[in-house]
């Protein structure tokens, strides 16, 4: 066989049989559950009288739902607790391995499977959640599927698909102060639209997604989906084998060698070909802010607010129009000046310790501007937030006036409390600012965690890379 | 599974880009350990004047006037035209559950979303890719005559409109299959378990760990 990319290493060491048309059914080494999209799936499976394939293969963590205060109450929404005692029941009816709300490990599902080590190289990973593309971090093939391919994986360990395109995102040379991981995946969505990996697996590559540490290799990962692509994947390197040493799911001793012998092997080989290549410029990435209601409608920091009437393509031009008038902004104005309500530091994308850290930096010895209302940091997940108090991270955010929460989703998606009231501005440090995404009518724009301390601080949007 | 196999419905048209599932299913409905009732709240920020939450009684909210689900002539639609694009973001099936139980069995656009587009044929659902100048040519169309309907066959892969113009589209052999005939994936996938297993043991010594 000729030179091949990761892509393609991962998919032909999972294909069990093709069909005629390039159907195949591939194996699925890793299955993670939430209580979102699980309830029908294993209701499907046991009206069909089916077990689990291989019960070993899951790992179940309730996230979307959970409250981020006050959790010994439990959870006061009748209907989100009835969601989070399902996937109880269910997990304990079958078997499955659950972290429960109130274990110290649990959190968001794309925190919780890489800080366990049920995240490795050379595995498929599967969950009922687009923001899987995290795990692909790790040289994983790592995607999002529907609840129907939920049950399909749980009573047959496989999945029925095509293999996509292969894209590489190259971005080579060192980024400039104050520029994350978080805004090389804004900048990428910015170049290719939200569907321009429509379509396609992403492999970023370049020596500064090497430079990336495996918590930025996951934020990169995350927004795969963001620019269209279901899959986003890294190579294996020292930094990712470094990683997951010792982690609870990781292999240990002998089989560990063997396994690291393996993961060597998941680069793309030289000269292997892809069906689009897209090359940055590191070095040119600035802090990014997101303006309008999709991800792929981003600018600087430094620069301004779009002018609709500027743009030839009619279809975008429309859509520009309708994004400003719920976003509440004016053409051409500095992104600077935009003042904001809310800060919310979290997600999948943005809620490990690095991040804490990288925000705790911003905040300390400074106080939340007086017209920001709430400011909040929500740990990825228990060990993430105990590992932050452990550093004191906690004392510097509640000095500085941010709220100190428990781990969960939260107003990423804002289906607990969390959540933004109609026409309030909030920088987030989530993935998608869709119309009604943080709660109807809330305005949502996208940044690093150290673009959200620093508009917290100031009240209003400001170039991190100049503080 | 719904078999698909003809449809002559009238088409609504969702004249938007990048329509995401948190737009077609807000969240507070995803709490739902259902399958099915997702209809009524379909579209819901769009659909309704004031704030919905599960277990209104949906029948009672105000209807925004304004958004096009809404006006009487588009009553009754099974055929959902967009812009590019549709179905982006959140994985949930709740999104093509929600279409589905609201009336709609096809969506036409000049592109979807990988995992809503995989999800829709899982129930029996049938999204349909039409080069961006066609499916602006049926937007013209459809909002200039009231009652436009649009013969679709999966068979001939075909859309037929009221004045005789065809336009073929593709459509996956396997998918295409499934559901003309209404077959469950799990069903289909099961006929092969001796090759799963045999897969898995030969996995399973290759890389132990993943077994663990």
């Amino acid at each position: 066989m000729g030179a091949q990319t990761l892509y393609d290493k991962l998919w032909n060491s999972h294909v069990v049989r093709q069909e005629a048309d390039g159907t195949a059914l591939i194996y699925i080494d890793r299955h993670l559950v939430h209580e979102v999209t699980s309830p029908q799936a294993f209701e499907g499976l046991k009206l069909a009288g089916r077990r689990p394939w291989r019960v070993a293969s899951m790992l179940a963590v309730p996230d979307h739902n959970v409250p981020t205060t006050n959790r010994a109450a439990g959870i006061a929404d009748p209907i989100a607790r009835l969601q989070v005692e399902t996937l109880d029941s269910n997990c304990a009816e079958f078997g499955v391995n659950e972290l429960k709300m109130n274990d110290v490990r649990q959190g968001i599902v794309h925190v919780v499977g890489p800080e366990q080590g049920a995240t490795l190289p050379g595995m498929t990973v599967v969950c009922g959640d687009s923001h899987t593309s995290t795990h692909g971090a790790f040289a994983a093939l790592a995607f999002g599927i529907g609840t129907s391919e939920v049950e399909h994986v749980m009573a047959t360990q496989c999945l029925l698909m095509k293999k996509s395109k292969a894209m590489q995102v190259l971005v080579e040379g060192a980024l400039g102060k104050g520029v994350t991981a978080k805004d090389v995946a804004l900048a990428v969505i910015g170049k290719i639209g939200t569907a321009g990996g429509t379509g396609y697996a992403i492999e970023f590559a370049g020596s500064a997604i090497r430079g990336l540490s495996m918590e930025g290799r996951m934020t990169l990962c995350n927004m795969a989906i963001e620019a269209g692509a279901r899959a986003g994947m890294i190579a294996a390197d020292d930094t990712t084998i470094d990683y997951l040493k010792s982690r609870p799911f990781a292999p240990q001793a002998e089989v560990w060698d063997k396994a690291v012998a393996y993961w060597r092997t998941l680069h793309s080989d030289e000269g292997a070909r892809f069906d689009s290549v897209v090359k940055l410029d590191a070095a040119q990435i600035k802090p990014q802010v997101t303006w309008g209601t999709s991800p792929e409608m981003v600018a600087a920091v430094d620069g301004r607010v779009p002018d609709p009437a500027t743009m030839s393509d009619a279809v975008k031009r429309e859509g520009a129009e309708r994004a400003l008038h719920y976003m509440g902004l004016k053409a051409n104005m500095p992104i600077t000046e935009i003042k904001i309500d809310k800060v919310f530091i979290g997600s999948c994308t943005n809620a490990r310790i690095e991040d804490m850290r990288a925000a705790a930096a911003i905040a300390k010895g400074k106080r939340v501007a007086a017209n920001v209302k709430l400011a909040m940091v929500v740990p990825g997940s228990g060990l993430v937030k105990q590992q932050a108090e452990q550093e004191g991270l906690d004392k510097i955010f509640i000095a500085a006036g941010f709220e100190w929460r428990d781990p969960g989703c939260s107003m990423c998606l804002a289906m607990n409390d969390d959540r933004l009231e109609p026409g309030e501005r909030c920088a987030s440090t989530s993935n998608r600012n869709f119309e009604g995404r943080q709660g109807q009518g809330g305005r949502t724009h996208l940044v690093s965690p150290e673009m959200a301390a620093a508009a917290a601080i100031a009240g209003h949007f400001v170039d991190v890379s100049k503080v | 599974m719904n078999k698909f196999s003809l449809l002559n419905g009238l088409v609504v048209p969702l004249d938007r880009a990048n329509v995401d599932t948190d737009a077609i299913i807000p969240k507070q409905f995803l709490k739902s350990i259902k399958r099915s009732g997702f209809g009524p709240n379909a579209f819901d920020e769009w659909r309704y004047l004031d704030h919905g939450e599960p277990g209104m009684d949906n029948s009672k909210r105000p209807l925004n006037p304004d958004f096009v689900l809404n006006q009487p002539r588009y009553k009754g639609a099974q055929i959902l035209l967009a812009r590019e694009n549709f179905g982006c973001g959140s994985s949930r099936e709740h999104a093509p559950w929600a279409l589905e139980d609201y009336g709609f069995r096809v969506i036409i656009a000049p592109s979807f979303a990988d995992i809503f587009f995989n999800n829709c044929f899982k129930n029996g659902l049938l999204p349909i890719r039409l080069a961006a100048e066609q499916v602006d040519a049926l937007f013209k169309a459809v909002e200039a005559t009231p009652g436009y309907r649009l013969k679709v066959d999966l068979e001939q892969q075909s859309i037929a409109t009221p004045d005789g113009t065809v336009y073929k589209f593709e459509v996956e052999a396997f998918r295409k299959h499934c559901l003309l005939n209404g077959l469950d994936d799990i069903g289909l996938t099961l006929q092969h378990v001796d090759e799963i297993k045999a897969f898995e043991a030969k996995h399973r010594a290759a890389q132990p760990w993943l077994f663990a």
